[in-house]
């Protein structure tokens, strides 16, 4: 019986003037009650638009049928069929760009809440789950995948399903790559990566961590290793600078490190010696979901007031609807249409930002309208803290070491779209490391394009020997 | 994993530890560094390598123990392991054969020294070093670059050994009877800038070595952000060895106390953790 709400169910959250205290999750997942009630929202649609619209293909109306009927087993199997990492995907996904975005429920009110249902589904089988699927028989070939984020997790995981030996190499001393040191605990609890790690295990695959691609190993010398092939799933972690006066007065920080310090280091905690310095008045810069996340928490920390600082206007903020809305509700202050010029700074500490105003004009390359400064508009803001989140490269540590690797000039990894093969032979590469800074599920998308290629570069790889 | 095979106190608050570490211990070159930490949920700490040996699979660390992480590091013991050793890290120093190489150690700094100079000196350079303490106890090193330098000269500040003085009053001597084609002077950053003025008047090509706050190591906080010649680099994958005449040292200094109150204020709130303190209740 079909469900005709117009709006989804909403999914409990806490308070905000609660939570903007605290470090547990936010969103509290809906009730199993909550989720048939949403699931009947779905018209099952022959022709289903989602699944076109999510990188790694969920059968969406499929497993939500199940829901619908109750049973949450058979939705999980449905889903890890296709996505190795679903508690985190239903939790970080842009739906509202993918998925939902597509949903013909919303053509008329809301789109049904794809991502709560997964999320849902995931959760129920955190505890002691079947590994999805247990590799069946051992294969003999060996993977090496470089980075544990989404694109390598995914990539091994695929490979482990279908038997094959999978390492991934790991330069941090935790697995999960920006799972682990960008996401907040508020968005993705760390608990939950851990049980996937831990699905990863059970299936085979190994970590090898402090291993730093390009500096404790090369390339060239993970064949010589015995690895018949690799993934590189290095990531986006060089950060961007505005390359403004002040930028390394104290007080100045990356999102990467001011992010790495409160989630891998656990600088939140006062019993980690790891230190973070949170001032007074926090401005973030940025639009972007890093930007939100870095705000979110520099609030939490106990800056009693942050602000988001942005070049272009509402509608262009590129953090996903539902961030930016909690955000506004824990208390971020937006300036929009304002860009930074300097950070002034008084015995080496910041003391202040000055920023321009800015008016959008003309749409530019990138097909977005350009901001230009107001001249006469220039205000310095007190602030003691300034955290950028203008975005990150890809870290050229490995293709600077790996001979034959072709790069673009930005840095990013070149892969034949298709088979995520790079121009060195047996390599491929997927997620940030080959886009740029992106998404979660578009890594995994890779990681998963990449699985499939490498698996039948290896089959034909035996054929042949 | 990362086995304490040997260990020495040095002096009073310097300690050098041999580690295995295969990865670091196979590849790493005289001028790059390892991050350790000593235990779970422990900070990340950047050390230079102070020496290695790759049959061995192992590196040398030599240490002072400056806050709450040296000091847990100093009490594990030989059949210890530490939590995490993670590197060879930045880049290697450049080092060809030099007509005349002066290398200027001050108190720990000597460690990072150490494998530079003797790499210059297998390649034939003429080798003469400066090692400086405040005082005879904390000059570390000395009969090590005696094995290969032509001359150890040792200054100290109390004139309990060597000179009574700096090292830059040591150097100020040696370039009266000699001319170094280079200098590599490695301590801390004051000492290091006051190496750098003179140098630069005598025009001798100096790098030294930086070690600023960061947590991956890899290219990724940006926290080891120095200025260069007019540019920000980052110690950690540019460095950290650079040309003394450019680099910004003020700022250095600054940047490298952006948390000495948060960590005075940790080191007493947490005694009993580091393990001297006894049994102290907390």
């Amino acid at each position: 019986m079909l469900n005709p709400a117009l709006v989804k169910e909403r999914m409990p959250e806490q308070d905000p003037e609660l939570r903007n205290k605290n470090f547990s999750e936010v969103a509290l997942g809906y009730t199993p009650r909550q989720a048939a009630a949403e699931a009947k929202r779905c018209l099952n649609c022959k022709n289903a638009k989602c699944v076109a619209g999510c990188p790694v293909n969920v059968p969406i109306p499929q497993f939500i049928e199940q829901v619908a009927a109750g049973d949450f087993s058979a939705a999980y199997r449905i889903i890890a069929e296709q996505n190795a990492l679903p508690a985190i995907c239903g939790r970080v996904c842009p739906q509202e760009s993918q998925c939902e975005g597509a949903c013909v429920r919303g053509l008329k009110g809301e789109p049904v809440a794809i991502g709560a249902l997964e999320r849902f589904v995931a959760d129920q089988f955190l505890e002691g789950s079947p590994a999805g699927n247990p590799a069946p028989e051992r294969k003999a070939q060996k993977v090496a995948v470089v980075g544990s984020g989404p694109a390598g997790l995914t990539c091994a995981g695929e490979l482990a399903r279908q038997g094959y030996g999978v390492t991934i190499f790991e330069a941090l001393h935790q697995p999960g790559g920006v799972l682990m040191y960008g996401i907040p605990e508020f968005r993705l609890p760390k608990a939950l990566v851990q049980k996937e790690l831990d699905k990863l295990r059970l299936m085979g695959v190994t970590f090898q961590l402090n291993v730093i691609a390009g500096k404790s190993i090369t390339i060239d010398e993970l064949f010589e290793q015995g690895f018949q092939a690799v993934f590189i799933g290095s990531g986006a972690g060089l950060p961007k600078f505005m390359g403004i006066p002040g930028e390394n007065l104290n007080g100045v920080y990356s999102a990467n490190e001011f992010l790495t310090r409160s989630n891998l280091m656990k600088s939140y905690d006062p019993a980690s010696p790891t230190p973070i310095f949170v001032g007074e008045k926090v401005a973030v810069v940025g639009g972007g979901n890093v930007a939100m996340d870095a705000a979110r928490t520099a609030k939490r920390l106990g800056a009693a007031e942050v602000s988001i600082i942005y070049r272009r206007g509402e509608a262009e903020l590129p953090a996903r609807k539902a961030e930016i809305h909690h955000a506004r509700e824990e208390g971020i202050r937006f300036q929009l249409l304002t860009n930074p010029l300097r950070i002034l700074g008084e015995n080496g500490w910041v003391t202040g930002i000055e920023c321009v105003a800015m008016e959008l004009g003309p749409p530019d390359s990138s097909g977005r309208r350009s901001p230009v400064p107001q001249a006469g508009s220039e205000q310095v803001t007190k602030v003691d803290t300034v955290i950028v989140a203008i975005g990150q490269s890809p870290n050229p540590l490995i293709s600077q070491s790996a001979q034959g690797l072709a790069v673009q000039r930005w840095g990013g990894i070149v892969v034949n779209k298709e088979t995520m093969a790079t121009s060195k032979h047996g390599v491929y590469a997927g997620g940030d490391a080959v886009t740029g800074a992106a998404t979660v599920i578009s890594a995994m998308g890779a990681g998963k394009k990449a699985a499939k290629a490498i698996a039948e570069y290896l089959a034909l790889a035996e054929s042949v020997s | 994993m990362y086995k304490i095979v040997k260990q020495q106190r040095l002096n009073s608050a310097v300690v050098s530890i041999e580690v295995e570490a295969p990865y670091v211990a196979r590849k790493c070159e005289p001028g790059q560094f390892v991050i350790v930490r000593v235990d779970p949920d422990g900070e990340r700490i950047p050390l230079t390598i102070a020496d290695f040996d790759r049959a061995g699979n192992t590196i040398t660390l030599i240490y002072q123990e400056l806050g709450y992480s040296t000091k847990r590091l100093s009490t594990k013991a030989v059949g210890d392991e530490l939590q995490d050793v993670a590197g060879p890290l930045g880049q290697a120093a450049e080092l060809r054969k030099t007509a005349k190489v002066l290398g200027i150690g001050g108190g720990v700094g000597a460690a990072p020294l150490y494998p530079q100079l003797k790499k210059l000196a297998d390649l034939g350079s003429q080798v003469d070093v400066i090692l400086g303490g405040r005082s005879a106890e904390l000059v570390i090193l000395a009969n090590e670059f005696r094995a290969f330098a032509r001359q150890v000269t040792i200054a100290t500040d109390d004139g309990s050994l060597g000179l009574k003085g700096t090292v830059v009053d040591a150097l100020l001597r040696k370039v009266r009877d000699e001319n170094y084609n280079r200098v590599i002077a490695i301590g801390p950053l004051p000492m290091m800038r006051a190496v750098v003025e003179h140098t630069k008047r005598l025009e001798i090509p100096t790098m030294v070595s930086l070690n600023p706050i960061m947590i991956d190591g890899t290219g990724m906080c940006g926290g080891c952000r120095v200025t260069v010649g007019g540019a920000t680099k980052f110690a950690c994958v540019d460095g950290p060895d650079f040309d003394g005449f450019q680099v910004n040292f003020d700022e250095c200094i600054r940047r490298q106390l952006m948390y000495r109150q948060q960590e005075r204020r940790f080191e007493q709130e947490h005694p009993c953790r580091i393990g001297w303190e006894g049994t102290k209740s907390c």
